[in-house]
């Protein structure tokens, strides 16, 4: 019933006196320029992977982390966009603004109804039967024409966004993925430190005691599974734009293992944790591609590695070393 | 038996709590069969019975925590049997748990405040800061003041010693300011002194609601509760004031075992 150590971490920081609100605006402006910046030095479509990857481990670690809900099946919600996105895009020629959101708004539905009967029952059976939606959302991709199959869409045109920015050029694209990308996590962040934050904490400590307080916990865990399930879509919708197709891979349930990977080896229950988890596993993937088949094999070795060693995760250790050594 | 009962005779209230044959079959294990129970308004009940009597079972009907297989369940008159769980809370009965309830990785003051923070009506509000909770730290603060934890305020639940989470989740409880207040052995796995506190709390808070509480410990019942119903295999053995039920030698057989 304890919660996640990444977070107890976190808390620690807090009372320790590591994390002040004044260090804590600092490191947000920090990140938020360096994020500006970063274009300029590094491969900015292999950044758009990490951002849309952060955004979709931050969505999962609201679930995980912070409402203390495991789904087995976040991929539907990401792969599910990815092909709406880019069949508005693609086949009825929508603009880029409203393909997006087209992707998020399917992911969110779906998010309502796949989390309206999933919430019913917890722990394994909650995750697994968000796998079984995954799963049928899965094969339905595999028949459905308007998806191309094995295939998947490709060629998914960029288009103009609001009519007047061309984003077949990197930088705006990537600027625009940024800001998708901080909307998304002001959203989270705002979510997690809300009236509404505290409640669904309340639920991941006790949940029984929270339903005799008086809260619909089936409700409050509904709201947060949507929010979750909205902002995975969004993801999904943006990373489809960016690399111009939408595939199987993104709605097969190794993403859905991806992005718990990720969310545990950031830190889950930390804010930035799951980005920090993302930009790990999408560089290692990128730069271990070389070696073919071993990257699973890699991946999964640092998986069992971290969660052995690193139980707090990334973020969640580095909080842990400055508070036994401050600065 | 000890101390004489230092009660008035209980307030003549109208019924505030009432069932009538609650059973509960667990697929023919029938935890409680039967039970007519009436709660009288402003008064301190106390149900009792050996182990496996079916009491926590009660408690859970009465919360809704799970179904009854039959029988009816009134609060103030109205028929709750099919109510939910957050429902029953809401309106204004609440339970406490008989394993300290508390929320381990809060702080104590944010314990409290989960509690009272549903009636700003935000509680679904999550695009608005966490700042705006701040209101109600002062109420917070005075809950905490009547179960001795206001110097606690910034630990983290966890940290706290038993007998301090016991007092952190009465605080928690009363900060629903409820009617009706249902304590499963609120004394249980205490010391001594702890017990002495909590009788006083619960003394203290019963002056201005309802009280039924679980209780093993019949020296606790003895001079707190006006009325006491015995249970035994999920049926009422007895019930009425601590001497008429102490004296009844059907309790007495169920207790201490005098053979047959």
């Amino acid at each position: 019933m304890s919660g996640p150590p990444g977070l107890q971490e976190a808390r620690a920081a807090y009372r320790a006196g590591i994390i002040t609100p004044g260090r804590k605006r600092a490191f947000f402006i920090a990140m938020a320029l360096s994020g500006l910046a970063l274009p300029l030095a590094v491969y900015p479509v292999f950044l758009m992977n990490v951002l849309c990857m952060a955004l979709f481990a931050s969505a999962f670690n609201l679930l995980l982390g912070y409402t203390g809900l495991l789904s087995f099946g976040h991929a539907a919600f990401l792969g599910s966009a990815g092909y709406v996105t880019g069949h508005v895009l693609k086949e009825w020629g929508w603009p880029p603004e409203l393909g997006l959101l087209a992707g998020t708004a399917v992911a969110t539905l779906l998010g309502l109804l796949i989390g309206g009967l999933a919430i019913r029952r917890s722990g394994i059976y909650f995750a697994m039967i968000t796998l079984g939606f995954a799963q049928m959302l899965y094969f339905l991709a595999v028949q459905l024409p308007f998806t191309g199959g094995e295939d998947g869409l490709q060629g998914i045109p960029r288009g103009t966004l609001f009519g007047l920015i061309p984003l077949d050029r990197t930088l705006p694209l990537y600027y625009l993925v940024y800001a998708i990308f901080l909307l998304g996590f002001f959203v989270i962040y705002r979510t997690i430190h809300s009236p509404f934050g505290h409640v669904l904490r309340s639920i991941r400590e006790n949940e029984p005691r929270a339903l005799s307080l008086g809260y619909d916990v089936d409700r409050y865990k509904l709201v947060a599974f949507v929010i979750s399930a909205g902002l995975s879509g969004l993801a999904g919708a943006t990373k489809a734009l960016v690399l111009q197709f939408a595939t199987l891979t993104d709605a097969h349930w190794h993403k859905s293992g991806e992005v718990v990977l990720m969310t545990l080896l950031g830190g889950m229950g930390t804010v930035m944790g799951p980005s920090v988890g993302a930009l790990v596993v999408v560089t290692m993937d990128n730069y271990l591609s070389g070696v073919g088949d071993w990257v699973t094999v890699i991946i999964g070795s640092v998986f069992v590695v971290g969660v052995l060693a690193f139980r707090r995760g990334l973020v969640g250790e580095a909080l842990h070393f400055a508070r036994n050594f401050p600065i | 038996m000890s101390a004489a009962p230092k009660l008035e005779a209980p307030p003549a209230g109208d019924l505030v709590l009432e069932t009538r044959g609650l059973t509960k079959d667990f697929r023919g294990f029938v935890a409680v069969s039967g039970v007519d129970l009436k709660v009288r308004r402003g008064t301190i009940h106390a149900l009792i019975g050996p182990n496996g009597a079916g009491k926590t079972t009660v408690f859970n009907l009465l919360t809704k925590f799970i179904q009854p297989t039959a029988g009816t369940i009134l609060f103030r008159g109205r028929d709750i049997t099919r109510a939910r769980p957050a429902d029953v809370a809401r309106e204004g009965m609440v339970r406490s748990f008989q394993v300290s309830a508390v929320f381990p990785n809060l702080t104590v003051l944010e314990n409290v405040r989960v509690a009272l923070q549903r009636p700003l009506g935000t509680s679904f509000h999550f695009w608005k800061s966490d700042q705006t909770l701040r209101a109600l730290h002062g109420r917070a603060v005075e809950l905490l003041e009547a179960v001795d934890l206001a110097g606690h305020r910034d630990e983290v639940a966890v940290e706290l010693p038993y007998g301090r989470k016991r007092a952190l989740e009465l605080a928690t409880t009363l900060a629903l300011d409820p009617e009706v207040l249902l304590l499963d052995e609120p004394t249980q796995g205490m010391g001594h002194e702890d017990v002495g506190r909590v009788v006083e709390l619960i003394r203290r808070v019963a002056a201005q609601r309802t009280v039924l509480m679980v209780e093993h410990n019949l020296s606790v019942v003895a001079d707190l509760c006006h009325t006491i119903t015995v249970l035994q295999r999920g049926a009422v053995l007895a019930e009425g004031s601590y001497a008429d039920v102490s004296t009844n030698p059907r309790v007495l057989e169920a207790y201490i075992g005098v053979p047959e």
